[in-house]
């Protein structure tokens, strides 16, 4: 099996207080058939034995679903390689003695906890403001008790795709969360079950995204580049025309 | 009342809400450069064309007219640059840089917004100065009766050219970003017409920059109403 040595540049910081910095390490012997994550493990393996702090990284399921792994390669989250997460990418994608540069998801809204891992947790106050559908619990209703149009299911389906791993945030040059928001939002806003809340939801969950600190959309659509589920960013355009038709009913009632 | 008020002043201050009145002082300013390029134009059409739309522009509603569309003008151009300064400087504070910085498909416009945007506002206040309030007071003299003479003598000098013409290619720029963005924040763009609004984006953006520039370039390098 080929083996790669790699040059590492990796972002080191002790603590969400503390300065970071870039520290360089050699991965030698890699093979081609690791994930990007198990290349770290191997590192870190490396630096264990060495009786050094190995390199923090957030990770969970390491098939593509939870979006827990986070990490920005060469300067775009989950890499180049368009439609995955980091765990997906493979080191047969990186060529012997390239240099990667490894850093977290940069955003203010996204404050570093140590080396790449980074709190996300204003995602989770922004579904918290309106992601949701308040709803009888009991048992499920039968799945055709309420019909939804093909083209709405559709649609609610590709949006309700975003695993929140936040690479549309950390791509965007303004740090701006509107592919996140809007996907989520889009997710309900397309089926009857979220009409009731509709503009509740929206206008809340724009305004949490505001007062968490993230930057404004300038249409360069990033997000949708580097998004490993490839949400469009025409789920933003219905966000803001349904936050423009939701403050107009406000006004008006 | 209070509530209703609210709402709206909830609206101004948040992302999408101030991203509107950007994209809608935009499209005024976009469909005003159509109109003035429009009107422009006649220029080729000869001296007394020319003059005579002149003339209808500052007698249009007993002189009423153009003041109308110089305040209208004038507010949406404070508009839209109070809010896009306020915005980037909200975008910048929002991250901190990468060590290596990439970009995957955002195009060049899209990133020096506020820089040719600004370009535009130095225009804009040199173009006033220019053939409106008519510093020059050779110019001045020619407004009055014959602004046909005073566009062909305006751009005898090579470096007015210059800056007209580094002007409209960043104004070109910031059109073919802008003018598919305005879409985009008026909720009106889908995975259907997304190619149609890019190509109706930068259609226009080189429509205009062709346009506005035929003038100074007909008259600087290809001599035109200069004979006598």
């Amino acid at each position: 099996m080929p083996l790669l040595n790699l040059n590492l540049k990796v972002w080191r910081q002790d603590n969400a207080d503390s300065e970071g910095r870039i520290e360089s390490y050699e991965a030698k012997e890699i093979p081609t058939s690791a994930s990007f994550l198990e290349m770290i493990d191997i590192v870190n393996d490396r630096l264990i034995k060495d009786n050094k702090e190995p390199i923090h990284f957030d990770h969970d399921c390491r098939e593509g679903i939870c979006g827990m792994c986070s990490m920005t390669i060469n300067g775009v989250p989950h890499s180049k390689e368009q439609g995955i997460t980091t765990c997906q990418l493979h080191m047969r994608k990186f060529s012997d003695g390239e240099t990667i540069w490894i850093e977290p998801f940069r955003a203010n809204a996204f404050p570093v906890v140590k080396d790449l891992v980074t709190d996300r947790s204003s995602f989770d106050r922004i579904i918290q403001a309106g992601g949701y559908i308040s709803a009888r619990t009991g048992s499920a209703p039968d799945a055709h008790a309420t019909p939804v149009p093909k083209a709405d299911a559709d649609a609610a389906f590709d949006a309700a795709a975003c695993i929140g791993c936040g690479a549309c945030v950390a791509a965007c040059k303004n740090a701006s969360a509107m592919l996140f928001v809007s996907a989520k939002a889009s997710h309900l806003n397309h089926l009857p079950q979220g009409q009731v809340e509709k503009d509740s939801r929206t206008l809340a969950m724009v305004r949490q995204m505001d007062e968490e600190g993230f930057g404004n959309c300038t249409n360069q659509f990033e997000c949708e580049a580097v998004c490993p589920k490839e949400i469009s960013a025409e789920h933003i355009a219905k966000l803001n025309r349904d936050y423009l038709a939701a403050t107009a009913r406000e006004t008006v009632s | 009342m209070s509530a209703s008020t609210c709402s709206l002043c909830a609206f101004a201050k948040s992302s999408i809400g101030r991203k509107l009145i950007v994209a809608l002082t935009g499209l005024a300013l976009v469909l005003f450069l159509a109109g003035h390029l429009s009107g422009n134009l006649l220029i080729f059409a000869g001296r007394d064309a020319f003059n005579e739309y002149a003339h209808f522009l500052h007698t249009f509603l007993h002189g009423m007219g153009v003041w109308i569309a110089r305040i209208g003008l004038l507010a949406c151009f404070a508009l839209h640059l109070v809010f896009t300064v306020l915005l980037t400087k909200e975008n910048k504070a929002a991250r901190t840089a990468y060590a290596r910085e990439a970009t995957v498909q955002a195009p060049k416009s899209s990133l020096i917004m506020i820089w040719s945007g600004l370009t535009i506002l130095a225009f804009v206040v040199y173009h006033i100065l220019h053939f409106t309030i008519r510093i020059d007071s050779e110019l001045a003299e020619l407004g009055k009766n014959d602004p046909w003479e005073m566009v062909i003598l305006g751009f005898q000098d090579s470096i007015v050219v210059l800056f007209y013409i580094i002007a409209m290619t960043l104004l070109c720029s910031h059109l073919s970003h802008g003018v598919a963005s305005i879409f985009q924040t008026l909720g009106l763009r889908t995975k259907k017409t997304a190619s149609a609004i890019k190509f109706v984006s930068q259609a226009y953006a080189i429509i205009i920059y062709v346009g506005f520039l035929s003038i100074p370039i007909a008259i600087k390098l290809f001599g035109y109403g200069c004979d006598k």
